[in-house]
């Protein structure tokens, strides 16, 4: 009963960390917008933690390049499974208009498995909050098959 | 017989407050900010989550720590639903919290460091207040025993005023609410990241949520206590007292350590000594 309960839990209480791994700020501020009291992400249980440590989503926006790809690794690396990597935004997806730079790498998926993409430039609060709850029954699949 | 019955009511009955009051205290502060909130039931979801994360540690010591800190919070509990000694309670309680501490001071991180050491500076602050509080509980009944407090026909709150004002000092720094928030704060992902509770994960910062239940349920107990003979009296209290609460920690901006070691113990312990004084002298 304990687990299954557990197992329902997982999808109400996504905890979230943000990481801008080089973007321009546009989507950070659609990513902040969604916390506000018009979207109000909360209903759904979401915190935005800042720590990769309590967290269960990532949430990367902008390109990768060769200085950062480090940090993002990191980030990943440290935070405890089951969790989820959601790309955001063009830069995020594949690099955008910055993929043929010399010191780009590409999207977040050439540093970490990303389960989800959330397009647009900059990606819509709607459209994020949508990337969430996708990224979340994704999640809920990768546990089931792991039992 | 009776007070094994009277513990185990508490050791279930104290999360399941703890979670409910704050799932409901983060509808409210939704309400407050005009948001919608998280279900009722939002921080039941979180403890279970966390429970089935990966176990993932800095060193051994974090475990016994965060175990340590839920079961001094689950004793002291026990120990106050079974009527039972005041300073054993006090004493049950400080233990936990020194171990939450050592368990943040064993982590390099600079997050944890220094999260731990301002929680021994609010463990400093409230520590003495609740002294306080038990000593003016004992010059009215005679006894440090909670048995004594149910046998009075006539409130603390009358004889103690001042004492339940400093009260409520210690209880804003236990539930960790603004402006005394700056051991671990609510949002994540300001200065300080999450203090004193950055380095603890998955289960081990489960147990500790649970252990905060507990810790709000002893406190609010403690407050109930000044309303002892009517319990709808005792509720609309609680009820204030905590409502009261959470609109302070919507309206004022985290302070520093200094600002509360000046208040809690400048006006905190001045009230306190002056209602002890008229205790005594009256």
């Amino acid at each position: 009963m304990f687990g299954s309960f557990i197992k329902k839990s997982r999808a109400k209480s996504p905890w979230i960390i943000h990481f801008d791994c080089g973007s321009c700020n546009g989507c950070d501020i659609e990513v902040l917008a969604c916390l506000t009291p018009l979207y109000d992400v909360e209903r759904f249980g979401v915190v935005n933690v800042g720590n990769p440590k309590h967290a269960d989503v990532l949430l990367v926006t902008g390109t990768v390049n060769h200085r950062n790809k480090k940090v993002l690794k990191n980030i990943y690396d440290q935070m405890p499974e089951p969790k989820a990597v959601i790309a955001i935004g063009a830069c995020g997806n594949t690099g955008g208009v910055f993929r043929e730079a010399y010191n780009v790498v590409g999207g977040v998926d050439q540093v970490i498995p990303v389960d989800v993409y959330v397009p647009g430039c900059p990606a819509k609060p709607e459209a994020i909050i949508d990337g969430v709850v996708v990224g979340l029954g994704k999640f809920a699949q990768k546990v089931e098959e792991a039992d | 017989m009776e007070t094994l019955i009277l513990v185990i009511i508490g050791l279930v009955a104290g999360p399941l407050l703890g979670g409910l009051i704050a799932g409901l205290d983060r509808r409210v502060t939704a309400w407050f900010q005009s948001r919608q909130g998280p279900p009722i039931m939002q921080a039941f979801y979180d403890v279970a989550k966390l429970f089935g994360k990966e176990k993932m540690v800095v060193n051994q010591w974090q475990i016994l720590c965060a175990w340590v800190y839920m079961i001094a919070a689950a004793a002291s509990v026990g120990l106050f639903f079974a009527q039972g000694d005041l300073l054993l309670i006090f004493f049950v309680q400080a233990v936990g919290a020194v171990f939450l501490v050592m368990g943040a001071m064993s982590a390099k991180s600079p997050y944890s460091q220094v999260g731990a050491q301002r929680e021994l500076m609010q463990i400093l602050a409230y520590e003495p207040v609740l002294i306080l509080v038990f000593v003016g509980i004992y010059l009215v009944t005679g006894s440090f025993s909670i048995e004594a407090v149910w046998q009075l026909d006539q409130p603390l709150l009358a004889k103690m005023p001042l004492l339940y004002l400093a009260l409520g000092y210690a209880l804003t720094i236990k539930l960790r609410k603004s402006p005394f928030d700056f051991s671990t704060s609510h949002h994540g992902h300001q200065e300080l990241v999450k203090g004193v509770l950055t380095e603890y994960s998955g289960p081990y910062l489960a147990l500790i949520e649970i252990a905060h239940w507990y810790e709000t349920v002893l406190v609010l107990g403690l407050c109930a206590l000044f309303w002892s003979t009517n319990v709808a009296y005792m509720a609309v209290l609680l009820l204030a007292t905590y409502m009261l609460e959470i609109l302070v920690d919507n309206t004022m901006a985290r302070m520093t350590w200094r600002w509360m070691l000046k208040r809690v113990w400048l006006l905190g312990m001045g009230m306190s000594v002056v209602n002890l004084i008229w205790l005594y002298a009256g």
